[in-house]
């Protein structure tokens, strides 16, 4: 008999809230079940194989750039755009970064020029911030040279 | 051409896969199969019988391989996707760099590309540049170096753009930009006033961008000038008058089928004028 009365009631009825006491465990189990199948119906998902983590030993890379080792594309000659041209120097630097380190500085001034010069700027300098008084220390030799001919006065301290 | 054609004779594409190794500098065709050096020993169907059994099979060391334009991954086979000379590098570290030396006049931009672009629209925030591609590439008003919302850069339609591409693969519009990752232009942007725009193939590009490339060297010799080449085949020069700009123009364009002796003629030529 009971049997016969799961029947007649529908499913729908059964899955009620104030259905759930009475039913027995495994109509219970089954209804579920249908509820999961349902519901994952509705999801979507792609049917595919799990796909296999497997490490791949070719890496794809559609730039000529990485294998020809192309140079920047400004460029600028004889000095046209000087802006390029500083330009060019820095990206391609690094192409001939290794080149660069073998080369020697190029010096403008030599250091014995330099030295020369110093020389004579401290005379000329130092007179420019010497009082008025003091200027006549100062004198041009033969060179146009300015020098310090005589030594700053200062206060004697008288011997008793 | 005669090599050409034995190569074809003797391997149709689609027959066994060849060793990268053996065919280095050879022409490969679109479909054939590659086997790297390390893949050989386990060789296509057939050919394992023939090679001797390795001990150290399981231990053999794993180089990373870069297949560059012209070659695809399928899984684990090495496929040829363009026609033309297989190229190699030699490694810094890994197994090194296997390419396609290939001839066309095709662009299909190419992420980290430096192109040439004309402007062909403005619309609200972004330029439409025209690069020669399928599509009309998407530049933002923003990827300008020192351009803020408030202060947009002076672009006009019709404008020449030297930029980079950030975006670019075959299910989406590309998209470029003219600052680096640092934010500066590094030489990117607007293309100055006047000068010549024109369209040459990319296998010359290419080789005009070779770091040892002598036409280019000779070139800067001639007059004051100054040239912008785009990956995508296209390339604007200029110099001081038009006749200088012109003579530029044609030189570029025709020393792609010289002779190193043909070229050099040229050039006394032009020196002596």
């Amino acid at each position: 008999m009971a049997a016969e009365r799961k029947t007649k009631l529908s499913k729908n009825l059964l899955r009620m809230k104030f259905m759930q006491r009475g039913l027995d465990s495994e109509t219970k189990k089954q209804l579920e079940e249908e509820e999961k199948k349902i519901i994952s119906d509705e999801h979507w998902y792609l049917d595919l194989p799990e796909l296999k983590e497997k490490e791949s030993f070719i890496i794809e890379e559609q730039s000529f750039l990485l294998c020809e080792d192309l140079l920047y594309g400004r460029m600028s000659f004889r000095g046209f755009n000087p802006e390029v041209e500083k330009l060019m120097l820095l990206m391609n630097a690094k192409n001939k970064a290794e080149e660069a380190e073998d080369e020697t500085v190029e010096l403008d001034v030599s250091d014995e020029e330099m030295a020369r010069r110093y020389e004579t700027l401290v005379g000329t300098i130092g007179k420019k911030y010497a009082k008025k008084r003091d200027r006549a220390n100062y004198e041009e030799d033969e060179n146009g040279d300015i020098k310090q001919i005589k030594t700053k006065k200062m206060f004697l301290k008288p011997q008793d | 051409m005669a090599e050409v054609v034995s190569v074809m004779t003797e391997s149709p594409a689609g027959g066994r896969a060849r060793a990268a190794r053996t065919v280095l500098g050879q022409v490969v065709l679109p479909g054939e199969e590659l086997l790297l050096p390390e893949q050989e020993d386990e060789g296509g169907p057939g050919s394992a019988g023939e090679r001797p059994l390795r001990l150290n099979a399981e231990a053999r060391s794993q180089v990373r391989v870069v297949c560059g334009p012209g070659l695809r991954r399928c899984g684990d086979r090495l496929l040829v996707t363009k026609c033309g000379r297989l190229r190699h590098k030699e490694p810094g570290s890994g197994g090194g760099v296997y390419w396609v030396d290939s001839q066309q006049k095709r662009y299909v931009p190419v992420k980290g590309d430096h192109v040439i672009g004309i402007v062909t629209a403005k619309s609200g925030d972004i330029f439409k540049v025209d690069v020669g591609g399928s599509e009309p590439a998407s530049l933002s008003y923003l990827a300008f170096e020192g351009a803020t919302k408030r202060n947009r850069p002076n672009v006009q339609v019709g404008d020449l753009i030297y930029g980079q591409f950030v975006v670019a693969n075959k299910d989406m519009e590309p998209e470029m930009v003219c600052i680096d990752s640092c934010g500066r232009a590094n030489g990117m942007g607007v293309i100055g006033q006047d000068g010549l725009l024109f369209k040459v193939t990319l296998g010359l590009i290419r080789k005009l961008l070779a770091p040892d490339c002598e036409i280019i060297q000779e070139v800067g010799k001639l007059y004051p000038l100054e040239i912008v080449f785009g990956m995508n085949g296209r390339v604007w020069v200029k110099a001081k008058t038009i006749q200088q700009t012109l003579i530029l123009a044609n030189i570029l364009e025709a020393c792609e089928h010289m002779t190193a002796d043909q070229r050099k003629q040229i050039f006394s030529r032009l020196a002596e004028s």
